[in-house]
């Protein structure tokens, strides 16, 4: 069964919801989606989602409220549930959450698929979940109208309890019974933001308690009766097959159950050991003597890579944008000229729970446990390795320890490794679990860029023409995804951020070119606005040093007239960090970068210092602006710490290289995600007050830090720095 | 094959392993005691960090055949610990975790922390926790949270 049959005919995929989606991590597959079905002109609102499947309250008050999606450290779990109790005036701490199994009823409502990515999950289901809070209250008001022989309009409801006239009072655990024979309401009026009583408050996580005493269970933890345990030997070269084997070492470790070839996704094969525990089966594995063959693979080198995409940045690639006309270029002296080359590595998700799934069939049946981003495509991908229809195959969302993109694959790669390992071992449930070193060498990498720019500067020191290059491979290239989502050559997702950057450069080209060397790639956290944004921002700040102007009041000047959003979070962020920027600390100083990506608009002011040849980061103050702020807790706390993530891009170990086609990275030890001391002592967040839809805040924190603190090393050193990772200072 | 008595968090457990096994799978798949983390396997991330005679250590590296009669702590019984305790209370009142995986590691290196140094100051926070990975990054808490558990304690 392939991808487009499952897509519902009712999707409320718009041909503008698509292009507005289309940069994001889950554009593309929408895309091929909504290409194979012409779709309704229908909206999201337009569709009913039956309160039933989303809400369970119990005779004893409590409120079972299903997730849509997967929680894997966004803090959906919490939001979202507060977004439906709100509006059904429940008492929250009745409330729990589970996480939905994958099913139609679930997938994202713009999307069309159960999902999460491109920072849409509060931007999709915040009106879908306020909608089912308000039916749902209208059912439990009904069912106490119909009990006192009152109209629905005399009673009020309080904390999960529905008042009546003369002190009569129901609790909603009380009517549960009754108002699930009520019908649903068509139409229910939903409240007024000052009406709103979790919505915009401080809320605790409702997962923080098991999260921290040991008992919540993630994919790795599961246990089933008879389980077994897969580790799987990967090609050390992407497309690599095995000459010939020899497993009678491994085969003799007791508790070692079987040693098989499967395929891998770069049309190589793989060899599994499946054994009684993870332990047995990771010896076994290391026991294994296969000699490889990788004829007719191509080996993948980033230092010939380097070269090859600096060489490429120096010419034209397709047009990704132009307007006006590049040729004052050719006048334009050195000394109102800027030419700047930007390489970025190859990165790897490393979410801190290693790659799983757990997969049990039964012939005419499946069972899955799997923390997926993409349920719908993972489902299909496991039924169809199985020779099952999806509706065969049951799918439990269970809790992830990361995920940053990584868990949202359109090939389902690692779903497919497990279900060609269930069917063999038919009946038996089995866990398939990557190690970290088959995480760190096992590609989905953010792609390796290069870009190329050459800026001419008009006399009043703003930028007069920008030539713009870049160069790396596509995410979507190769799939059923490139026809919609390659424009004229040009994947978006490579240059998204700078193609659609906020500055009024009057003359303006970027191109891109879309090498395809022989590593799998993937989205990771902010996509291509990893990248572009560290580009635009340091560029900017240098253009501001050029022209003697304030980074905060240059920004302002260059920004095009309707940058409204933006221009509010830089003036925030500047009030807010302004007392510590004119006191900074001899040795320390300040940097500023801003962007905007899925909606939320981002400034950031950092204090930084040089510590051991290391940027020493003291202070964040960070103002951003995402429309209506659900939780605003839960933002501070992503923004905090997603700034911390970005650093990761900082990092004197933060690159996946290769030589030879093997990834001279395999642990936390060659590649190195920030600890504390590289992460910001301090990050104070700043929310714009908005009664506008609200955007996403998972990936909007990751771009702007990067740029922001090399902008102060510049202060610091005069250097600029255009290669990450950032070796020693 | 062996047979180990180990005495995990005050009780006495008696499980048949691979001397090499680390003591982190013995945990996780002969005990099912799955709080404690596997992230790396290499001592490089924390996540699997356990006390071992009052020590923080990382189970993923220390093979079964080796903890002898010292008593194991896990983040299943750290709460019975007042320190234990008050560290988890304070990880939740600060909103600490994200995707939450890493923060059994996390929880019980600032344990380890606090019993050793009851008002630490950033330094102390950097040098003790410096081992443990948050790939969420939620570093800037962490700090938060160890600071208010010192003064619950003091």
């Amino acid at each position: 069964m392939s991808a487009t049959t499952m897509l519902s005919s009712e999707s409320g995929l718009s041909r503008r919801s698509f292009l507005r989606v289309s940069a994001t991590a889950a554009g593309g597959l929408i895309v091929a989606l909504y290409l194979d079905f012409p779709v309704r002109a229908q909206t999201p609102q337009a569709k009913t989602y039956p309160p039933d499947a989303f809400v369970h309250i119990q005779r004893d008050g409590k409120i079972v409220i299903q997730v849509n999606r997967l929680e894997f450290g966004q803090g959906v779990q919490t939001s979202l549930p507060m977004v439906l109790a709100d509006e059904m005036d429940a008492d929250w701490s009745h409330v729990v959450a589970e996480l939905a199994p994958a099913a139609d009823v679930y997938k994202d409502p713009v999307f069309g698929i159960q999902m999460v990515g491109g920072s849409g999950s509060i931007a999709h289901s915040f009106q879908q979940y306020r909608e089912l809070g308000a039916k749902t209250r209208a059912m439990l008001v009904a069912a106490a109208a119909q009990q006192w022989k009152i109209s629905a309009a005399q009673c009020r409801t309080e904390a999960s309890v529905v008042y009546g006239p003369g002190g009569r009072s129901a609790t909603y655990g009380e009517l549960a019974d009754s108002a699930a024979h009520m019908s649903v309401p068509e139409n229910v009026p939903l409240k007024k933001a000052s009406e709103f009583k979790l919505i915009g408050k401080d809320t605790r996580r409702l997962d923080s308690r098991p999260k921290c005493d040991g008992s919540m269970k993630f994919g790795l933890d599961l246990d089933l009766p008879g389980m077994k345990v897969a580790v799987v030997a990967h090609p050390p070269i992407f497309g690599g097959t095995p000459k010939s084997i020899d497993d009678k070492a491994a085969r003799g470790i007791p508790g070692v159950i079987d040693v098989f070839e499967i395929p891998t996704s770069s049309k190589g094969t793989a060899v599994v050991v499946v054994a009684d525990k993870f332990w047995t089966a990771k010896q076994a594995r290391d026991r294994l003597s296969i000699d490889w063959d990788f004829s007719g693979v191509e080996p993948a080198d980033t230092k010939q890579l380097r070269a090859k995409y600096k060489e490429l940045a120096a010419t034209p690639g397709n047009v990704a944008v132009t307007r006006g006309d590049l040729s004052v270029l050719n006048g334009t002296s050195a000394a109102s000229r800027i030419e700047a080359e930007y390489e970025f590595p190859y990165l790897a998700h490393t979410p801190m729970e290693p790659l799983n799934t757990t997969i049990r069939f039964d012939g005419d049946r499946a069972e899955v446990w799997a923390g997926s981003q993409f349920q719908t495509v993972d489902q299909m991908a496991i039924a169809e390795t199985l020779g099952l229809k999806p509706e065969q195959v049951t799918f439990h969302t269970e809790m992830a320890g990361g995920g940053f993109g990584r868990r949202a694959t359109p090939d389902s790669h690692v779903q497919r490794e497990a279900a060609t390992i269930a069917k063999r071992c038919k009946g038996i449930p089995v866990k398939l679990i990557w190690t970290r070193e088959d995480d760190v060498q096992g590609g989905y990498y953010r792609p390796m860029f290069a870009h190329r720019i050459e800026i001419g500067i008009g006399a009043d020191g703003m930028p007069l023409a920008w030539r713009h290059v870049i160069v790396g491979q596509s995410l979507v290239a190769g799939t059923p995804f490139a026809a919609m989502l390659i424009k004229n050559g040009v994947d978006e997702t490579a240059v998204e951020g700078a193609a659609d950057n906020p500055y009024e450069i009057p003359n303006f080209t970027l191109t891109a070119h879309h090498p395809t060397p022989n590593v799998p790639v993937l989205w990771w956290r902010s996509v291509g606005h990893t990248h572009t944004a560290f580009v635009m921002e340091t560029l900017v700040d240098e253009l501001a040093s050029r022209a003697g102007a304030d980074p905060i009041a240059y920004r302002r000047k260059l920004l095009k007239p309707d940058e409204k959003r933006m221009r509010g979070v830089l003036d925030l962020m500047d009030e807010k960090s302004a007392s510590w920027r004119n006191h900074l600390a001899e040795g320390h100083a300040a940097g500023v970068a801003c962007h905007e990506c899925f909606g939320t608009n981002v400034a950031c002011a950092v204090d930084v210092s040089i510590e051991n040849k290391r940027p020493k980061i003291h202070r964040v103050t960070v103002a951003m602006d995402c429309g209506i702020a659900v939780n605003p807790l839960t933002i501070e706390s992503q923004f905090q710490a997603g700034v911390s993530f970005g650093v990761s891009q900082l990092m004197a170990k933060g690159a996946i290289t290769f030589k030879s086609g093997h990834a001279e990275q395999n642990n936390f030890d060659g590649y190195t995600p920030p600890y504390i001391i590289d992460a910001p002592v301090a990050v104070d967040v700043h929310i714009v007050p908005s009664t506008e839809e609200p955007s996403g805040c998972g990936e909007p924190p990751v771009p702007v830090i990067s740029p922001a603190v090399v902008n102060a090393l510049f202060r610091l050193t005069r250097k600029r720095y255009r290669t990450l990772p950032l070796l020693s200072l | 094959m062996q047979t180990y008595k180990l005495s995990v968090n005050g009780q006495t457990r008696e499980v048949t392993a691979d001397p090499g096994t680390p003591l982190l799978w013995v945990l996780r798949e002969d005990l099912k005691m799955t709080g404690t983390k596997y992230g790396c396997g290499i001592s490089a991330c924390g996540a699997c960090t356990v006390h071992l005679a009052g020590v923080a250590t990382r189970s993923c590296v220390v093979p079964v055949s080796l903890v002898g009669n010292r008593p194991i702590v896990t983040i299943e019984g750290v709460g019975e610990d007042r320190v234990g305790r008050a560290v988890q209370d304070a990880w939740v009142a600060e909103d600490v975790v994200q995707c939450g995986y890493c923060q059994s590691g996390q929880i019980m290196s600032a344990v380890a922390l606090l019993k050793s140094r009851r008002q630490p100051s950033d330094e102390d926070i950097e040098e003790s926790m410096g081992g443990n990975i948050c790939r969420c990054g939620t570093y800037v808490r962490i700090r938060n949270a160890i600071k208010t558990a010192a003064q619950q304690l003091a």
